[in-house]
């Protein structure tokens, strides 16, 4: 949909909400806040004209970013018993894409809301998951066993098409047997990438950097999702629909962009398996993945203290005598300060490289082949849960089938109560479909009424009574919310110079595996803070192998 | 006038088909097997009005008057065929397939008489050929019509007693309007007018009291008489009464019955509290209606009863109206007893007390949101609130009609470590029922009841433990959050008993 015609669905749906024009009285719209990610202070970045700094502090490690990959590098570093670094992040708190809000009802997620069994290969999140007490025994068994209250309550999926509630996300109702042998050979595709070895590396590993590179498998990173299906005679439209719905979820654009390689990775990298759960269950908390946010946190902080400064804008990444400095926009002092660190550990998301790193020219060049998908997640507070239309009971995953958005997931879905009361549901939805240039723009321009407006709207087709019930709507708007594995990023030369060592600075950013899984943000954390470990001679024992 | 015939036709043949999807509509809905239903009631009605066209022969004279009034007795009879047929199941359920059949054999015999008579009555005017061909039309493309409205608007909108209604009302019509046309033929048209107005009024006044009377009769399907009702924020809460019988049935499913409940509440309690000399303080979840407190009541060592409920219109009732305080000994009015209106479950996770017996008394597990209290997290959670020698119990369905079911609540209390006694008893009201005892330590049954029974004796209670074969163990998985197999097992292992 271009732009435009979006603004003027928007206004459309704006008016028909005005009284007197047909339709019955509707409650007002319920209360609530738009929420950026630091939308203003982003934009004084591009301005170039924040003050040069009063103050210079020296730290021996810099970390920047505390999403889950500037976490994970701190968490490594404490765990190694290194203590002397410094977190700074724009945002009033650290957690990144795994931040949890929470109100009267309970927490619930601002974006990511759960963790897949871990695979095998991923040590370092089973290393995390063991320290948490979520996976207990061995962390590196084939199946350990998970802590009950992590593990996803049935139902964990359902989807709402053609008026009725169904099992599972993949549309089954009324699909013809043809397009059901479809799926069939789909699946067993995907299961046969999943068991191939070349070598001691699985086809399609998670962490990707662990994955084969066998030609005909990096050939897949040259063509989009829908082309190989195509040139694999898929055509059946509901399996287009699917494989089109896990791209916008996991990667916020659609099948026809996203690249091949990157598509079959979200069917074929997942091994993980616990004694108590089936394969495919997930772990999730009331709050997403806050939890896992807020475990290192708590790790790192009992272990080497307060360690993060929150609210610092980093605005000139420079290089001098043999150290490297971080030049700190901190709105609340009004003032800039200098941070010169030994080692730094860029862990925020790589757009910024091209606005923040002088000098640089390749690394700022490489960061122009990215771009990000904008988003948009909505929490609605219900005073108690809404009527629903028929079939399938209420799921903590209720996917929509044929809408803008992805669904909603139940943040109370976990909790262990006897009669389920009030709730909170998030809504997400990628803004796929236009240009992400075009997404932010919208996301710009569209205030949270008319937000609100079309997710009510929407959410009232399977729950007639939403409107009346929902107290509270907040809107959070993420311009770039994640790296989009479009053909070419995934093995190209750009990503693999983010991915790689450098003397005095290393790159900790899912951003730097191409797409953005909270198993690729930890390790390239880990990884960055081992190499970081290894150049200052320190010793440790490492978590990814 | 022939085209008006003609219309006429179509709206009989619209009626005769809606009587005879009525019919087998309500006998497959009341009876169930729907192959059987509709196949016999088709076959049957067919063949009565084959009888009808026969009889038409027979009519020789007043054609115009002998059809208004069979379309006058067509009107009221298979008008009213869906009501009648309805309160003859609820008040009476034997001679319902009798009833059922003769109204569908007398219906289709008029039906049989409508056609034959119009077709006659057009032949004065028209060719055979003509006669034949449209009149054939018309009845066919009107049963087309109410094939397709009888599923997607009639039944969801108006339902069956009123659709009937409907339909009698048209047949009705039919012959007011036939009066109307032949008003210079008849002789006695005044006479047949009045008979076309009473049945006219009679129809019509039905349905208007549909609405009623659908409520009185299915009221009706609860068997006794209605004392009270209350829809609550939880659950919709019914009371009835027959003679001495008070029965409560909580979102339609039967909880007690004042004339066995001591039986399920003797069985519930006394097995496990009675070994337990030491017992101060006892919890019970679930039970809002004081019948298991009232149990507990009855030994002097308890000194606290603790029953949380979720529901305060529930312990409301239970600790006000007169014949429910006499059924628990005013249990929720006792000192001993106190009574918290919370989710069970929140409870337990915001209260760290212990109790010596704890007995859990929760609805059957048939939906996800109450086979969470059923699930090894929960128990892991209960078993947090034992103290040191305590014993839970746990109602556990039916180990005869939900086996694996039953089971599966053995299972699970298991895998968190406890050992389990599993037991059962006959309730008549709800049939062989079963309960399980959890502990950490091997349990031994009473060897006397320190207190007043009217079920139990020491004599009897060895045979509780005991599983006849067609109760015995079956293998069944681990009832956990995040695979809901118990809910699973209950669903597939109740639709078979209904069946």
């Amino acid at each position: 949909m271009e732009r435009r015609e979006f603004l003027a669905t928007l206004a459309a749906a704006g008016l028909a909400s005005l009284p007197g024009c047909g339709s019955p009285p509707r409650p007002p719209l319920p209360p609530g806040d738009l929420l950026g990610s630091a939308m203003d202070l982003g934009h004084r970045l591009r301005a170039g004209d924040l003050p040069p700094p009063a103050e210079t502090r020296r730290v021996p490690v810099l970390i920047v970013g505390a999403g889950i990959g500037g976490l994970a590098a701190g968490w490594k570093l404490a765990r190694s018993g290194f203590t002397d670094f410094l977190i700074v992040e724009l945002e009033g708190e650290a957690g990144g894409n795994s931040r949890s809000g929470r109100n009267e009802v309970g927490a619930y997620p601002l974006a990511a809301h759960y963790l897949p069994l871990p695979t095998r290969e991923a040590t370092a999140v089973r290393e995390l998951l063991a320290e948490l007490g979520v996976l207990q025994g061995d962390p590196r068994a084939a199946r350990p066993r998970y802590d009950e209250r992590y593990l996803c309550a049935t139902p964990q999926e359902r989807l709402y098409r053609n008026g009725w509630w169904q099992d599972g996300v993949l549309p089954l109702l009324g699909v013809s047997a043809a397009e059901r042998q479809q799926y069939r050979r789909f699946f067993a595709l995907m299961e046969a990438f999943r068991q191939r070895r070349d070598g001691a590396s699985r086809a399609f590993a998670l962490p990707m950097e662990l994955s084969s590179r066998a030609a005909d498998l990096l050939a897949l990173d040259t063509l989009s999702m829908r082309d190989w299906l195509l040139a694999q005679g898929f055509d059946a439209p509901q399996l287009h629909w699917y494989v089109d719905y896990a791209c916008r979820d996991d990667y916020g654009t659609g099948l026809a962009e996203v690249s091949a390689w990157a598509g079959i990775h979200y069917f074929a990298c997942r091994n993980g398996e616990a004694q108590d759960a089936a394969s495919d269950t997930v772990l999730t908390t009331p709050g997403g993945n806050g939890w896992l946010a807020q475990g290192m946190a708590q790790s790192i902080a009992a272990r080497a203290g307060d360690r993060l400064l929150s609210g610092a804008l980093a605005f000139r990444v420079g290089a001098a005598d043999g150290r490297m400095s971080v030049d700190l926009w901190r709105p609340a002092q009004q003032r800039s300060l200098r941070l010169v660190a030994e080692q730094l550990i860029w862990a925020a998301p790589l757009f910024l490289v091209p606005h923040v790193f002088a000098g640089q020219a390749a690394l700022k060049a490489a960061a122009r082949h990215y771009s990000h998908a904008p988003w948009l997640v909505a929490n609605l507070t219900l005073a108690r849960f809404p009527e629903q239309r028929a079939g399938a009971s209420t799921a903590w995953d209720n996917v929509l089938h044929d809408s803008p958005g992805l669904g909603y997931v139940v943040s109370t879905h976990q909790q262990m109560r006897q009669h389920a009361g009030a709730t909170v549901f998030t809504y997400y939805r990628a803004l796929s479909g236009m240009t992400p240039q075009e997404g932010r723009a919208v996301l710009q321009e569209t205030p949270r009424e008319a937000w609100a407006e079309q997710i009510l709207a929407e959410l009232e087709r399977p729950h007639p009574d939403i409107r009346q019930l929902t107290t509270r709507l907040d809107v959070h708007c993420n311009g770039h919310a994640m790296a989009r594995p479009l053909p070419g990023l995934i093995w190209g030369q750009a990503r693999r110079l983010f991915a790689a060592d450098a003397p005095r600075l290393r790159f900790a950013h899912a951003d730097a595996s191409g797409f953005s899984l909270f198993e690729e943000a930890q390790y390239r954390g880990v990884l960055a803070a081992e190499r970081t470990l290894r150049r200052l001679g320190k010793p440790f024992t490492s978590s990814l192998s | 006038m022939n085209q008006a015939l003609l219309f006429s036709v179509f709206v009989v043949a619209s009626c005769g088909l809606a009587y005879e999807l009525i019919a087998g509509a309500l006998s497959s809905y009341l009876l169930g097997d729907s192959v059987m239903q509709f196949s016999t009631v088709i076959g049957c009605y067919l063949f009565a009005m084959g009888i009808g066209s026969w009889l038409s022969r027979y009519v020789e004279r007043h054609l115009v008057a002998r059809f208004v009034q069979v379309e006058l007795i067509v009107g009221v009879l298979g008008g009213y065929s869906a009501a009648g047929l309805f309160f003859i199941f609820v008040w009476f359920s034997a001679p319902f397939k009798l009833a059922l059949y003769l109204a569908v054999f007398a219906i289709g015999v008029l039906v049989g008489l409508e056609i034959p008579l119009i077709m006659r009555i057009l032949k004065r005017d028209l060719s055979f050929k003509d006669v034949v061909s449209q009149v054939l039309t018309f009845d066919y493309l009107g049963a087309l019509a109410v094939s397709i409205l009888f599923p997607l608007l009639l039944v969801p909108h108006l339902g069956l007693v009123r659709s009937g209604l409907l339909f009698g009302l048209l047949n009705v019509l039919v012959a007011l309007w036939a009066l109307w046309l032949f008003r210079a033929q008849l002789h006695n048209a005044a006479w047949l007018r009045t008979q076309a107005f009473v049945s006219l009024a009679v129809l019509a006044g039905g349905f208007a009291a549909a609405g009623q009377f659908t409520t009185l009769a299915e009221a009706h399907l609860y068997a006794d008489e209605v004392v009270y009702t209350e829809a609550t924020p939880y659950q919709r809460i019914v009371l009835t009464r027959w003679k001495d019988d008070l029965r409560l049935f909580l979102n339609n499913n039967l909880q007690f019955s004042s004339r066995d409940e001591y039986r399920y509440h003797e069985a519930l309690v006394h097995p496990g509290l009675s070994t337990l000399p030491g017992a101060r303080r006892v919890l019970v979840l679930g039970g809002g209606d004081g019948l298991a407190a009232r149990e507990i009541l009855k030994y002097p060592q308890v000194e606290s009863v603790t029953v949380v409920d979720l529901d305060p219109a529930m312990t409301q009732l239970f600790s006000t109206a007169a014949p429910l305080r006499k059924l628990n000994a005013d249990a929720l009015l006792s000192p001993r007893v106190s009574v918290v209106n919370e989710d069970a479950l929140q409870w337990l996770e915001e209260n760290d007390d212990s109790f010596d017996f704890v007995v859990v008394d929760f609805p059957d597990p048939s939906n996800f949101a109450i086979g969470k209290l059923y699930s090894a997290a929960f128990y892991r959670l209960l078993e947090k609130h034992l103290s040191a020698g305590a014993l839970a119990v746990i109602q556990s369905t039916s180990p005869l009609y939900a086996r694996q079911s039953f089971w599966c609540v053995v299972s699970t209390l298991e895998s968190v470590g406890f050992v389990t006694t599993p037991y059962h008893a006959l309730v008549p009201s709800f049939g062989e029922w079963g309960f399980v005892l959890a502990g950490r330590r091997a349990y031994k049954p009473p060897a006397a009841y320190p207190v007043d029974t009217r079920f139990l004796t020491p004599e009897t209670t060895p045979a509780l433990f005991q599983f006849p074969k067609d109760m015995a163990r079956v293998d069944a998985e681990v009832n956990r959050l995040n695979n809901q197999v118990l809910v699973r097992y209950f669903e597939s292992e109740w639709r078979q008993v209904i069946r």
